[in-house]
């Protein structure tokens, strides 16, 4: 399979990359890791014009905690989650989803920015973004502006980045203390997009009250979604079994599955509920344990 | 549409080409470089029958642009060896039959070389999520872990390198 002939570009700074997306418009397309896009365009589904590089761009691979964030460059590759020694230590449910991102060697290609600007609720970043209450850095011709995680996903396959923007940073909150996370993901087989997945990230104080609380699903709506009911049943609450169970039945009932070769709707709501009551319960365990 | 030049260190080697930006890598290093030790498998980066090593690192050679692959290093089968002295990988693989047909090996051993230069002693869990972004369907992988067991524990003893010509840069062109 070859794509539809293009134009290519390989600019060396973000300032030359947004000059040629003014220039180019919606003819063009960002390059990173390219382990969404490629495949797309091996298979004709997507036909740019022109193709902007990014990835030669020098100093945006960085993973490192500055101003109370955790601050991820756009460029910063799966395979760099996984071998992080602040995300081993401080951020489980991102190490959890990175190591079940695909394969090893799409994540030594593969990148946490292209995960999310491509804006599929099939991929895992989502969720987890989602659950961290992230935030999305956008940098165009007038500079840069925060994105809140809630208000980046639009749609299917849409996001807020704007023609001439590209996605430069991803910004998680520094958990407090008493902080723990995880994602329980199913997929048929290596490499497959998830059946369903849960992200959660939660607080929890010395009597077992949840303070805070975030949960993802991956793969069960249309655009990325947060299980909005389940957090608000949660949180300020002391968390018990038959709580958890309550929060997890609803995720099942809230989410919005497509049936496929993966499963029926049914199966699918099964499987949020399975897998987020095992996700707040490995959670609150890594929060009880930090 | 036009063309772009890219040069690539291959096995140690500079090549210089003139390619359509649509090019797969793969098809660079088959076609325009005769290189057919490196698969096309799935073409769907799936089976890990196209894996090199690029700076390095495995990728799958049929989802990347030989564009992509400007200034870069690049590692395949064919550079594995060194002469008639075959690499820990080859030599673990043959010795514990980690094959059947070989249509898989050439991807094996290089996701194989990625994962010890990172892991130089794995258990067998690791070798096996290490390459489960590779298929083989006449083993049933349990030689294949085998045979990276073997290369582990040689490359150890011998204080070898699990990937060749690290050193090497490619000249990168403006």
């Amino acid at each position: 399979m070859i794509p539809q002939a293009f134009d290519y570009e390989s600019p060396a700074t973000v300032g030359e990359a947004i000059a040629l997306l003014q220039r180019f418009g919606s003819d063009a397309k960002i390059l990173s890791g390219g382990h969404s896009l490629i495949p797309m365009m091996k298979l004709r589904l997507a036909t740019p014009e022109r193709i902007i590089d990014i990835s030669g761009i020098k100093g945006l691979d960085y993973i490192r905690e500055v101003d109370g964030f955790l601050k991820i460059g756009a460029l910063a590759k799966e395979a760099a989650l996984e071998e992080s020694d602040i995300i081993a230590r401080k951020y489980p449910l991102l190490l959890d989803a990175a190591k079940m991102i695909a394969d090893p060697s799409v994540r030594n290609r593969a990148t946490v920015g292209g995960n999310l600007a491509h804006g599929d609720a099939a991929n895992d970043h989502p969720a987890v973004m989602l659950a961290y209450r992230a935030e999305i850095v956008a940098t165009g011709p007038k500079g840069q502006r925060n994105i809140p995680i809630d208000e980046f996903f639009l749609g299917f396959f849409m996001t807020a980045l704007e023609p001439d923007e590209i996605l430069t940073e991803i910004r998680i909150p520094i958990p407090p203390a008493g902080s723990g996370g995880a994602y329980k993901k199913m997929e048929r087989k290596v490499g497959d997009y998830a059946t369903a997945a849960t992200a959660v990230q939660l607080t929890v104080d010395g009597s077992g009250i949840c303070q805070q609380i975030g949960i993802g699903l991956t793969n069960v709506s249309a655009a990325p979604m947060r299980a909005q009911r389940s957090e608000d049943a949660l949180r300020g609450r002391k968390l018990s079994d038959e709580l958890i169970k309550q929060a997890a039945i609803m995720a099942g009932q809230d989410c919005d599955p497509n049936p496929d070769l993966r499963g029926s709707i049914e199966y699918k709501r099964s499987v949020v509920k399975t897998l987020t009551e095992r996700a707040i319960k490995a959670a609150i365990e890594r929060a009880m344990n930090a | 549409m036009s063309t772009k030049k890219i040069t690539v260190t291959i096995n140690g080697e500079t090549h210089s080409a003139e390619v359509e930006p649509r090019l797969l890598l793969v098809h660079f290093i088959r076609e325009n470089l005769s290189l057919t030790g490196t698969h096309i498998g799935c073409d769907t980066s799936n089976c890990g029958a196209c894996t090199v090593l690029l700076d390095g690192r495995s990728v799958k050679s049929c989802t990347l642009l030989a564009v992509q692959a400007n200034g870069k290093n690049i590692v395949t089968i064919e550079g594995m060896a060194k002469g008639t002295e075959l690499h820990p990988l080859q030599e673990g693989f043959k010795e514990e039959h980690g094959l059947q047909c070989g249509f898989c090996t050439p991807g094996m051993i290089m996701r194989a070389a990625d994962l010890l230069a990172h892991n130089p002693n794995p258990t067998e869990d690791e070798i096996r999520w290490g390459i489960s972004g590779n298929l083989c369907r006449c083993t049933g992988y349990n030689n294949i872990v085998k045979a990276i067991q073997y290369a582990a524990e040689k490359i150890r003893d011998t204080g070898s390198d699990s990937i060749p010509f690290t050193t090497h840069t490619a000249e990168t062109t403006a």
